[in-house]
């Protein structure tokens, strides 16, 4: 079995903005099960910051524990990483965030990594609106402990043994959208030409952005009765709309036949171009997302796409009024100010 | 695009880029694993099995395998693959006892005129399939050009006695100092097949130019000169030596001079450096035996002084290209360029010359004063007349002609049994699937950038001071097994199965080239142009695969995959698999 992937790469690899090819973006090879939807998870996350031109030393990638957590060793070699506890990477991206808020946060965990054993730390992070992406790998297995059913299997799927679920699904985007998170997205391993600009957009988006993405385990519940397979994925999933983020200095409008075009303008100053059916939901109105997410249930379809966007979320930084200057750049000085500060803060407090 | 039909062998040998590009189809990357693996005998047997003379070639070869060769589109250089021939040749032990055995006669007589390259490989098909094998030439041994035209310093005559044996000791009858003047005659022998392989032994001459005549003891046709030099009845040159052409005879003149008492010996060529028709490597070694070689100068006149030549004269000239890239030399107008000179060798290219065929015997003349020849049977308008090598269509390569033969020979045998010639022969073709167990393949997938090595040089004054001393000294077995080692195997096929795939996209994840894709089927262009790669080069064909369950297809470019089996390895269902291809061009025996 290979361990190294070659040095060689397409000799007219394109360059961009900063000069890099996206060989920069990469990782090692993966060492996960052959044909697993995370390496197409871990491939979107490495597109998506060569064309966002992304410096590699700005990124943090913080992971918990499972087969989506040791996707971080498979992309973005030259930037931070932290592969924490299981279902404890919110708690660490926090702090990691509050100490230096300059930082992309890229999240991975997995649906056992959230929905089970991380899921206090999950809901108490979407309320705080950390500035972070939170990509949750959904495979609705526990795949590192041979295949048992996960808290977001739906009822009646049953994995490679054979036995159908019994218990109630847990849907990710529904709780962020609940709990107050400005950007919620659904998507698949398998769609690419979806999942790159969720992310794209989930980076720039200002504020906690949850993309949850089925991506299938093909040795544990990529079989016929299964709801995370590739093949039920793909016959079931109903785009919500598609969309391309413009960077603040492009402004390109591809108006596609009969279909809405809605212009949202992003805190930075880029800008996504939604396309989407007429009568579809509009991702800007909780009410409508989580009625249209109920129907989708009810109707065995599962919707992809951005799912539900509020621009004007703030972000933890923002809402508890902490410094603008990452806190890792203090100095001594402003750390320790001296004894007079000292007392005129204790003489306001008598 | 329709899917590619895998089941047709010129697909996949067409992804094989140095076997394809071989006029022989020497199976490269087959013999060069052979000689990672220590197993010189059999790399040697793979070769000689393709063209006959892999001593010989892995020296002299014009190796158009090598600027074809995937890792000079990937890297920069390509794998030393001339070089590594040798190192097997180099290597072997003795393998007279897997050479072809000789059935006894099949009552059938076969003449061959000439006793080169086209020739011997005639013989060594149709030798041992029992044919009665005469063959002519009017030097005293055999080899050809092989032998009188490539100096023993590049080609050792050890090397090509070797290997011209081979062929002789299968039962050949030869008949040396033996020219044939008349192929009527011959024809009139009780030969059931002639087959020309005489060569194109006229070299060309500057006639009309001034001083020619009066100069003519010290100026010399370049291919005469070197075969007296080396049938040892020329020993010494000038001091001064100007060499007329831009050919790799013009270079295998210089250093010959060089060599024999040359010490100030300059290549004069009419057109810029960069057009020069000799292969860089020759150039190269020129250059080391500090020859100058002047650009843009054209002849105007030998100088010639109380009947001995001074110099030459040269028209200095500037090259212009119109928009079809045709070339004009524009003199710059300057004073001409006197050269001084002793002796000048004229090397400005070679004729064919059939003043020994009559024109009444049913074989037609075309253009140029040309026979017609059937450029895949090489029958001419007479039947019983076969031609291969330099002499069937004009000046070319010691490989080009072991493929004429080899061709040559199929179509003899087949005259002989009374069938069709136009009929040829299927290749012989394999397809394997290379997988050992788990992710586990027969060859060594990994490879990564490593640079090409340098063939070691005997030290320039020894090496000039003995006109038979070879100055390559070849790689070592270490080197060759590192220069091996880059080969990328592109025998080793990836082959898709449609119905096995679950479009799950880890093949697209992991290919290094990013060479695969899962898009909408279109045609070729529109193809091309939404790979995830840039796929600009249209002389590597794509790979397009059935319909997929989401009525997508899998589109592979083949210019830059790298046979590195990550596909394989990462596909989940087999649908990828590494299977190696093998490609036998069908020979006469």
């Amino acid at each position: 079995m290979s361990y190294l992937k070659s040095t060689f790469r397409h000799p007219e690899s394109p360059k961009n903005k900063l000069g890099y090819t996206e060989a920069v973006y990469e990782g090692a090879l993966s060492t996960l099960c052959a044909g697993c939807g995370h390496d197409s998870v871990s491939n979107s996350i490495i597109k998506a910051c060569f064309e966002l031109s992304l410096e590699p030393h700005k990124i943090a990638k913080m992971s918990g524990i499972g087969c989506s957590s040791k996707t971080p060793a498979y992309f973005l070699r030259s930037s931070h990483g932290f592969n924490s506890v299981h279902g404890r990477m919110p708690s660490v991206t926090t702090g990691a965030n509050m100490a230096n808020r300059d930082l992309t946060f890229i999240g991975i965990s997995g649906d056992g990594d959230t929905a089970s054993i991380g899921m206090g730390q999950f809901m108490h992070l979407v309320r705080r609106n950390l500035n972070m992406v939170y990509i949750c790998m959904n495979n609705g297995v526990y795949g590192l402990t041979k295949g048992q059913d996960s808290a977001t299997a739906d009822i009646g799927s049953a994995s490679k043994k054979g036995v159908p679920n019994m218990f109630e699904p847990m849907d990710l985007c529904e709780l962020a959208i609940s709990l107050g998170s400005g950007y919620v997205a659904r998507s698949f391993s398998g769609d690419k030409s979806q999942l790159v600009p969720l992310i794209e957009g989930a980076i720039k988006h200002n504020g906690f952005a949850l993309i949850d993405c089925i991506s299938p385990c093909v040795t544990f519940n990529n079989n016929n009765a299964s709801t995370k397979s590739y093949e039920w994925v793909r016959d079931h999933k109903e785009a919500t709309g598609t969309f391309d983020l413009v960077p603040e200095e492009q402004e390109i409008v591809v108006q596609q036949p009969n279909q809405i075009l809605e212009t949202i303008s992003l805190h930075d100053g880029s800008v996504l171009n939604l396309h989407r059916q007429p009568h579809s939901l509009d991702i800007q109105s909780r009410e409508s997302v989580l009625s249209s997410l109920e129907e989708a249930r009810q109707n065995e379809q599962m919707l992809t796409g951005l799912l539900y966007l509020n621009t004007d979320s703030r972000n933890t930084h923002e809402l508890i009024n902490s410094s603008e200057k990452p806190m890792n750049s203090f100095t001594k000085d402003e750390l320790c100010p001296g004894s007079t500060i000292l007392e005129s803060i204790n003489e306001s407090l008598r | 695009m329709k899917p590619t039909n895998i089941k047709d062998p010129e697909v996949f040998h067409k992804v094989v880029d140095c076997q394809h590009a071989c006029p022989a189809h020497t199976p490269v990357p087959e013999y060069i694993r052979l000689i990672a693996a220590g197993r010189y005998d059999d790399a040697y047997m793979v070769n000689w099995q393709s063209n006959v003379f892999p001593g010989v070639l892995g020296r002299v070869c014009d190796r158009p395998c090598e600027p074809a060769c995937r890792r000079g589109r990937v890297e920069e250089e390509p794998v030393a693959i001339c070089r590594l021939k040798r190192v097997a040749a180099d290597n072997k032990q003795d393998i007279s006892a897997r050479l072809p055995k000789v059935k006894p006669s099949n009552g059938k007589k076969i003449a061959l005129v000439g006793a080169g390259p086209a020739s011997l490989t005639v013989a060594r098909g149709l030798a041992p399939l029992g044919y009665d094998i005469d063959l002519y030439d009017e030097q005293e041994v055999g080899g050809g050009f092989m032998r009188s035209q490539i100096p023993s310093f590049r080609l050792p005559e050890s090397v090509l006695n070797e290997e011209v044996n081979y062929v002789l000791d299968l039962g050949v009858k030869t008949h040396f100092k033996h020219y044939i003047d008349s192929l009527k005659s011959l024809l009139a022998k009780d030969y059931d097949a002639v087959f020309v392989g005489s060569g194109a032994p006229n070299g060309r001459d500057l006639a009309k130019l001034a001083g020619r005549k009066e100069g003519d003891a010290s100026i010399h046709l370049g291919i005469n000169w070197l075969e007296s030099v080396a049938f040892e009845h020329t020993k010494s040159i000038g001091e001064n030596v100007i060499v007329l052409g831009g050919g790799n005879t013009a270079m295998d003149c210089c250093r010959t001079a060089r060599r024999l008492g040359g010490k100030n010996v300059k290549v004069v060529v009419r057109s810029p450096q960069a057009d020069m028709k000799a292969s860089d490597w020759e150039i190269e070694d020129a250059l080391r035996e500090d020859i100058p070689i002047l650009e843009n100068h054209t002849p105007m006149e030998f100088v010639v002084e109380n009947g001995n030549l001074t110099g030459m004269k040269f028209d200095k000239v500037r090259a212009e290209y119109d928009e079809n890239g045709r070339r004009s030399l524009i003199s710059t107008g300057e004073e001409p360029v006197f050269i001084k000179a002793d002796a000048i060798l004229i090397a400005i290219g070679q004729d064919n010359s059939f003043p020994w065929i009559e024109r009444d015997i049913g074989l037609e003349f075309g253009k140029w004063d040309m026979p017609v020849v059937d450029e895949t049977t090489f029958q001419s308008t007479n039947e019983k007349v076969f031609f291969g090598g330099d002499a069937a269509f004009g000046p070319s390569n010691i490989i080009t002609a072991v493929a004429h033969g080899h061709q040559a020979a199929v179509s003899i045998h087949k005259f002989c049994q009374g069938e069709s010639v136009a009929e040829r022969p299927e290749p012989g073709v394999n397809l394997l699937s290379q997988k050992m167990g788990f992710h586990e393949w027969t060859y060594d997938n990994h490879i990564d950038h490593d640079k090409r090595h340098l063939v070691p040089h005997v030290d320039k004054e020894t090496a000039l001071k003995n006109l038979k001393l070879e100055v390559e000294k070849g790689f070592d077995q270490d080197q060759g097994f590192e220069e091996a080692m880059r080969c990328l195997n592109c025998d080793v096929q990836t082959v898709f199965t449609d119905n096995l795939c679950i479009e799950c996209d880890a093949c697209t994840d992991v290919c290094p080239t990013q060479c695969i894709n899962f898009v909408d089927n279109g045609e070729e262009d529109d193809l091309r142009a939404r790979l995830v790669a840039p796929s600009n080069n249209k002389d590597q064909h794509l790979y397009v695969s059935g319909d997929l369950p989401t009525t997508r297809v899998m589109v592979k470019d083949e210019n830059v995959c790298l046979h590195c089996g990550l596909c394989a390895e990462r596909c989940p269902t087999a649908a990828w698999d590494m299977q190696k291809f093998s490609y036998t061009v069908t020979k006469a025996g």
